[in-house]
């Protein structure tokens, strides 16, 4: 009875297309001219920092707001002016949002009874997904005598009891621990990978957005930045918003020498782009494993003199802090192993080389 | 966007209830105003009544008197409400349950009640007469001690709110700094009740204010506004003159409640959720002093309940103290006055049963439904004013209203409906608060996920928000119910000879010298009164025992 939303042959591989969605809320510009299009069984998510407008595009495609200008299209019908009762979606939302005073059964059987299904079939229908969710036993129960994490699966069984076309989750998780947060990212994902139905996910924690997502939206103020896999927001970062808000990174602001070099206060990097006129001021971004911390003695013959600032012990690395030797150029952050750290005695004062990868090194303006 | 039937019905629902509320409450009052500047013929004549009226000196006497006696019983009663409510929620002495129902009990009581249970205890056949050493009970002396008995519960219940919302957490801190007791209570207590202090002194003092039934039965001579409406309107018939006082009346309310609203506001900002509730100690002098005295209030309270229900139940006080029958017999039923107590018992089934439904509906459109902004603020606005709005001036203004031959509704007047209406209007603001506290506690997404689940709004209406918020509508009809019991000032202009209601023949019996059979009536209204109350506490620990198990069952 499960059924996943089957491809068929020939349907457009764009699901869910918005085109020019402009909202404001008084004189506030919450959404500047956004389009975007999600393809048919994707998992989708909207990443970006607080009043990015990310929730409200996510009602605007509920219908729980409407926008001022644009047009969404689902499944080749035109939605853009359809309310939130006409349209063919189900949602969880970050409060759960479960009826208290029905019980887990009843909840997840809400939208069924409406639409006159069977008793029966009804009864089935809800022990179905109380299994798919993981609580068989839950149905008798009340919301309120449930875990966050376990109220949370069932407003997801609520939402997809009616088999929707597309499934929208509002911060879904940012009302649970941390535990639990990562066991019911691994399980959506595997729930919406399953019924293959389109998602579209809110959320503003990176790690939950590059760990679920086929692709990733990064919003701010009102626009989307970049649009793409997780590997390629994170590898590749479009804007320097991508660049700052997804993982940590260092920036270096830096004049284009010409002919792949670039100057940072005293010294001159090497970097794969060549397509940069001499004089241009620029910045350059540079991941902090990227960054190859050497003990002296071992390092390649281009590596910078420099020496540890501080080493914060993080787990399986440390995050080492780095003042080049070289004068003007802003201090530096490293990911290095703790075995490293370790075997190089890596202390606050102790002598290092720095290693700089021209081919990690991402060049924006 | 296309707008859904759904949303279309609700959004016409909310048209007509604001519809409602403008014809029901703005419609009156500005009639007031437009009356007041009307000669008997409806000619415009500006402000020669007013003109008129300050230069009366009785009249500008009765403005003196009105604020005197209102201040003086402001700072009688605040003091005693802040201490009763301070040794209930801060020492251990016994009985703290049982203290706290007691203090309530004057608000099942119409007011009139106090003043009449005061005449007998100080007046010429007083027992106590001999305490007042020669003063007369009639005048200022009768009206404050009975407005003190009247307002005490609604003060107390307002400073029990703001000093349990203290934080223990506090305490806990200041101990640990080594905080003396005296400075824990000015640095933490008082801040901390601050506004719900100035609150209370807002609703004693303009419920002091507003209040007729007190001073018409104790007052003597001692002419305060509230009764010389009465006199203007049901004496010498001049009702536009009557509409000058309303307005005069109106001035210092309308101030007491505007501090109100400022005040309450904060004292709902200062609630925070996380607050650890103040868990007093056994402090052995000071629960013993705190016991004496709550013991000490609560005998004048139970002295003027009890005075009331005596009397009903004697001969004739004080010449003749054997038990009797004969006021309920003779006085009320034989001398068919009972029907008043049937008519009361069905306008306050009525207020409670209409009114909750519509203040229930409102609030849940306000809250609930989408689009219409601009309607909605109005009709919040609205909503506050009824508790800005003395009975008497609301009742003259459906004089005005309903009795305008040129009104399609003119047929209201003189019915039943009208006293409904009118009972639900003036005690519209706090029952509506309590629907929209109760609402604004229901996560607001349920109406989202049902559009999302194709279910219509008024489908989870009924399946969750109305049994979610069972407790507060049960609330709200309670309260309608009782205070339809005690009303008198909205209804003793609107009642007709066969809508008579108990409140106005125990005054009209008062009037008459049948100090028993009004005794006894209001002695009936105390026992209804009651009555819901205790129907009221076993509904909802049965019902929502059965319908409500959610609610009990804690996270695992």
């Amino acid at each position: 009875m499960i059924k996943g939303t089957s491809q068929p042959a020939g349907a457009s591989a764009r699901f869910l297309d918005l085109a020019g969605i402009r909202k404001n809320f008084g004189r506030f510009e919450a959404l500047k001219d956004v389009s975007l299009d999600a393809a048919r069984g994707e998992l989708m998510v909207f990443l970006g920092p607080s009043g990015c407008g990310k929730t409200t595009l996510l009602r605007i495609i509920a219908g729980l707001e409407s926008q001022d200008a644009g047009t969404i299209v689902q499944d080749g019908r035109d939605i853009s002016r359809l309310p939130a009762i006409r349209r063919d979606y189900g949602i969880v939302f970050q409060s759960y949002a479960l009826f208290p005073n029905l019980t887990v059964a009843d909840n997840i059987a809400y939208g069924l009874v409406n639409r006159r299904t069977a008793r029966d079939a009804v009864r089935i229908r809800v022990a179905e997904l109380l299994k798919l969710v993981g609580l068989p036993d839950a149905g008798i129960k009340y919301p309120g005598q449930l875990s966050g994490g376990q109220q949370q699966r069932i407003a997801l069984a609520r939402a997809i009891a009616t088999s929707p076309g597309l499934l929208l989750l509002d911060e879904p998780l940012s009302a649970l621990d941390a535990l639990e947060r990562v066991r019911l990212r691994g399980e959506i994902r595997a729930l919406q990978q399953r019924l293959g139905v389109t998602t579209i996910m809110v959320t503003h924690d990176q790690e939950e957005a590059l760990s679920m997502a086929d692709r990733v939206v990064v919003m701010n103020a009102g626009r989307i930045e970049q649009v793409g896999t997780p590997r390629e927001v994170y590898e590749t970062p479009a804007t320097p918003f991508v660049a700052d808000f997804v993982g940590k990174i260092n920036v270096l602001p830096a004049i284009a020498e010409g002919a792949g070099r670039f100057r940072v206060g005293s010294v001159s990097l090497t970097v794969d782009r060549h397509d940069i006129a001499a004089g241009t001021p620029v910045k350059l971004y540079l991941r902090p494993e990227e960054i190859g911390v050497h003990v002296n003695g071992h390092a390649a013959h281009d590596a910078l003199a420099a020496r540890v600032a501080k080493v914060e012990f993080l787990g399986a690395f440390c995050m080492v802090g780095i003042a080049l030797d070289a004068a003007g150029v802003p201090a530096l952050v490293a990911n290095v192993p703790r075995q490293q750290v370790d075997a190089g005695r890596l202390a606050p004062g102790s002598a290092v080389r720095v290693s700089l990868p021209p081919a990690a090194m991402r060049v924006l303006s | 966007m296309q707008v859904h039937w759904h949303d279309r019905l609700a959004q016409g629902l909310l048209l007509l209830c604001c519809a409602a509320l403008a014809l029901f409450l703005i419609g009156p009052l500005l009639m007031i105003l437009v009356k007041s500047v009307q000669d008997k013929d409806g000619a415009y004549i500006g402000l020669v009544h007013f003109r008129e009226y300050f230069a009366t000196p009785a009249l500008q006497q009765s403005i003196w008197n009105t604020l005197f006696v209102a201040t003086a019983v402001t700072f009688i009663t605040v003091p005693l409400a802040f201490t009763y409510a301070y040794a209930l929620t801060r020492s251990c002495m016994p009985g703290r349950s049982v203290f706290r129902v007691l203090a309530l009990t004057p608000i099942l009581a119409p007011s009139l009640m106090a003043a009449i249970s005061f005449i007998q205890w100080f007046g010429t056949q007083g027992l106590l007469k001999g305490l007042l050493m020669g003063h007369s009970v009639y005048g200022p002396i009768g009206i404050i001690l009975s407005a003190v008995y009247a307002t005490f519960p609604h003060a107390l219940m307002i400073v029990l709110t703001a000093l349990l919302l203290a934080d223990g957490r506090l305490y806990e801190a200041a101990e640990s700094l080594r905080t003396p007791t005296w400075r824990r209570f000015f640095t933490i207590t008082l801040p901390g009740a601050k506004y719900g202090l100035v609150s209370a002194t807002m609703v004693v003092f303009s419920y002091t204010v507003s209040d007729f039934g007190i001073p018409k039965v104790i007052g003597g001579n001692y002419n305060v506004l509230a009764v010389d409406i009465f006199k203007q309107v049901i004496g010498q018939q001049n009702f536009n003159k009557g509409a000058v006082v309303s307005l005069v009346l109106l001035l210092p309310v309308l101030f007491a409640f505007s501090v109100d609203w400022v005040m309450r506001r904060r004292l709902q900002a200062q609630f925070s959720s996380r607050a650890v509730p103040y868990v007093p100690r056994p402090s052995p002098a000071f629960d013993r002093a705190m016991l004496v005295f709550c013991s000490l209030v609560a005998i004048y309270l139970l002295a003027v309940l009890g005075m009331a229900v005596y009397t009903s139940f004697i001969k004739l006080w004080p010449y003749d103290k054997s038990f009797s029958l004969r006021h309920y017999v003779y006085g009320l039923i034989d001398a068919g006055v009972i029907v008043d107590y049937f008519n009361s018992l069905k306008m306050a089934l009525y207020s409670a049963l209409f009114g909750t439904v519509f203040v229930f509906l409102v609030a849940y459109l306000l809250e609930k439904t989408r689009g219409m902004a601009t309607l909605k603020a109005f009709v919040r606005l609205v909503a506050t004013i009824p508790m800005a709005v003395p009975g008497l001036v609301l009742g003259l203004g459906y004089i005005f209203f309903f009795n305008h031959p040129d009104n399609p509704l003119n047929g209201l007047y003189h019915t039943m409906g009208i006293l409904v209406l009118s009972t639900i209007v003036h005690y519209y603001t706090s029952s509506h608060m309590t629907a929209v506290t109760a609402l604004k506690a229901l996560d607001d997404e349920f109406e989202s996920v049902s559009a999302s689940l194709k279910v219509p709004f008024y489908r989870t209406f009924f399946r969750v928000t109305v049994p979610v918020c069972l407790p507060a509508v049960l609330d709200i009809g309670r309260y309608l119910f009782v205070n339809g019991m005690v009303t008198i000032s909205a209804v003793v202009f609107l009642y007709a000879p066969d809508t008579r209601v108990a409140s106005v023949s125990i005054l009209n019996m008062d009037e008459a010298g049948e100090i028993g059979a009004a005794a006894g009536m209001a002695t009936l209204i105390v026992a209804s009164s009651t009555a819901m109350c205790i129907l009221y506490a076993i509904v909802t620990r049965v019902l929502l025992g059965r319908t409500q198990a959610w609610r009990a069952t804690s996270r695992v």
